[in-house]
């Protein structure tokens, strides 16, 4: 497989076919680990990094959890790749900068993704579509513990994984769950549903995770204690609080749609109207406007509309995968002209097959 | 709406910046935003979050002792507080006092109760964590008011603890 081949295929987060796949986009499980006594990537030197580098990939690539994986160093790609990469939520913004000594290994599904010298020496996680934690856990278990069979990870009997910020220490797992929460934004209860779940020791953040800001009513929600609780225990705690979340989601919409049924069509079909005729668009307007084609279609206001189309445009109008598609580099202002035509163009498509 | 900073694109970015309760919104292009971004970062991030957290445990240590540092990678705790990350997983043992009372201020806990390496499972210490395990859960269930699942949880706790004595 190679990178390019990448911008033919779904990924898994967007297939939209697990459980509450209405609400919840995709759940993810990461796991972080490091090699024992040699020095974390930030501290370590040119030839540490390069030895964690062989001695993970050696490991990594001899498993059969990545039969037809992709391998890429990160010194390698120019920053659209990286970018595109990180559209795909397969690195982080972190991975892509200093890319020296770093590599990234994509599952032939993108279900698993492992990057190699970032924060920790690995760090590798598990995506599964819809609201499925537990799902993803059972997969990065079994991939933990046959990585385990060769490398020698740093462990403490009281601290358990060690990491390099301590805010990982233990488990060094971090559980999340990107959601769509239109009808708790628009009903202005939002702030005290992301207010409780701090007070649960979980943590709620933008589209692409640490220090970004929530466009287009999409939060991740994710556990921010990982020592003192097993694994189960910490995924226990967050599906019950996302059930809830599920639950307070699911009522506002039915109450907005008792209330103020006009207002809220109105808003959809305004939307939808905008998204199939305008010439320039931007990121943000367009994830915004799509927030809201999204609820008509979960709705069923909007029927001649697939959620297939819906989230296949939604990757494909960010700016590195319009790129991509395109085959050259655009200014912004010339890719908010393409990103109105292509999404212009699938939406006529997908009303034209029914 | 157009860039607060240079005026002439389109911002796409907006900001809250909250200083001694002064609250200021910024709308910034994308170039700007990236300038601004780089400022943000350093005058506040986690490494400065956590060496607040880790000054905490320090108040309790002796004014003029030397400065100790891991003897496998040489970072010393003063480098830690500085960057927010540790050097390597001897650091661990190195400033075990120090960074116990910071994992116990994060976690609450200095208890690791997860997984461990296949080898290094043993089950005298799988029963000591079960119960320890069961213990949390039936803390959280009275948290959240959940009785019944609570006293399923004390009942099992007692049974596994009888079992140990015996």
């Amino acid at each position: 497989m190679r990178l390019n081949d990448l911008i033919k295929q779904t990924c898994e987060w967007l297939k939209c076919s697990g459980p509450y796949s209405n609400i919840v986009i995709s759940s993810r499980v990461r796991l972080a680990r490091n090699l024992k006594g040699i020095p974390f990537s930030h501290w370590a030197d040119t030839k540490k990094k390069e030895e964690v580098l062989m001695k993970v990939k050696d490991a990594v690539s001899s498993s059969s959890y990545t039969k037809n994986a992709l391998f890429l160093y990160m010194a390698d790609l120019n920053n659209l790749d990286k970018q595109f990469l990180i559209e795909r939520h397969l690195i982080s913004k972190e991975h892509a900068l200093r890319a020296n000594h770093k590599a990234v290994i994509v599952g032939d599904q993108e279900i698993l993704s492992i990057m190699i010298n970032e924060e920790d020496h690995l760090r590798t996680q598990v995506m599964q579509s819809g609201f499925n934690l537990d799902e993803a856990w059972q997969i990065i278990k079994r991939i933990d513990k046959d990585f385990e069979k060769k490398l020698d990870f740093a462990y403490s009997e009281d601290w358990g994984y060690l990491t390099a910020c301590p805010t990982n220490t233990g488990t060094g797992l971090r559980a999340s769950v990107m959601l769509h929460l239109p009808a708790l934004v628009m009903s202005k209860q939002i702030n005290k549903v992301l207010q409780a779940i701090t007070k649960l020791s979980l943590t709620a953040r933008g589209f692409y995770g640490e220090g970004t800001e929530a466009s287009g009513n999409f939060f991740q929600i994710s556990n921010q204690v990982t020592l003192g609780h097993s694994e189960e225990d910490l995924l226990d705690n967050i599906n019950r609080i996302i059930k809830q979340v599920i639950g307070h989601e699911q009522n506002a919409r039915r109450a907005l749609f008792e209330q103020d049924r006009s207002r809220i069509e109105d808003r959809i079909w305004r939307a939808f109207a905008t998204l199939k005729n305008a010439h320039i668009i931007t990121s943000k307007e367009a994830v915004d406007l799509f927030s809201s084609v999204r609820l008509g279609v979960d709705m069923g206001i909007l029927k001649g509309l697939d959620i297939q189309t819906i989230n296949k445009i939604f990757i494909y109008i960010q700016p590195a995968h319009l790129q991509k598609l395109e085959g050259k580099t655009f200014s912004a202002q010339e890719r908010d002209v393409k990103r109105a035509e292509f999404i212009r163009k699938e939406l006529a498509k997908d009303m034209e097959d029914k | 709406m157009l860039c607060n900073i240079c005026h002439k694109n389109e911002a796409t970015v907006h900001l809250t910046e909250i200083i001694d309760n002064q609250i200021t919104e910024l709308h910034l292009c994308e170039e700007c935003a990236r300038q601004k971004g780089a400022q943000m970062e350093q005058h506040f991030g986690l490494a400065d979050l956590l060496a607040g957290l880790a000054d905490l445990g320090q108040q309790f240590e002796v004014v003029g002792k030397t400065e100790t540092k891991c003897p496998n990678c040489s970072l010393s705790y003063e480098d830690f507080r500085r960057i927010g990350r540790l050097g390597c997983s001897e650091c661990y043992e190195a400033f075990k006092d120090s960074l116990g009372v910071l994992l116990k201020r994060i976690h609450g806990s200095t208890q690791h109760l997860g997984c461990a390496p296949l080898k290094k499972e043993k089950e005298t210490k799988k029963q000591q964590s079960e119960i320890e395990v069961l213990k949390s859960k039936l803390q959280r269930a009275i948290k959240m008011e959940e009785f019944e699942e609570a006293a399923r949880l004390r009942d099992k706790i007692r049974a596994l603890e009888s079992k140990k004595k015996k």
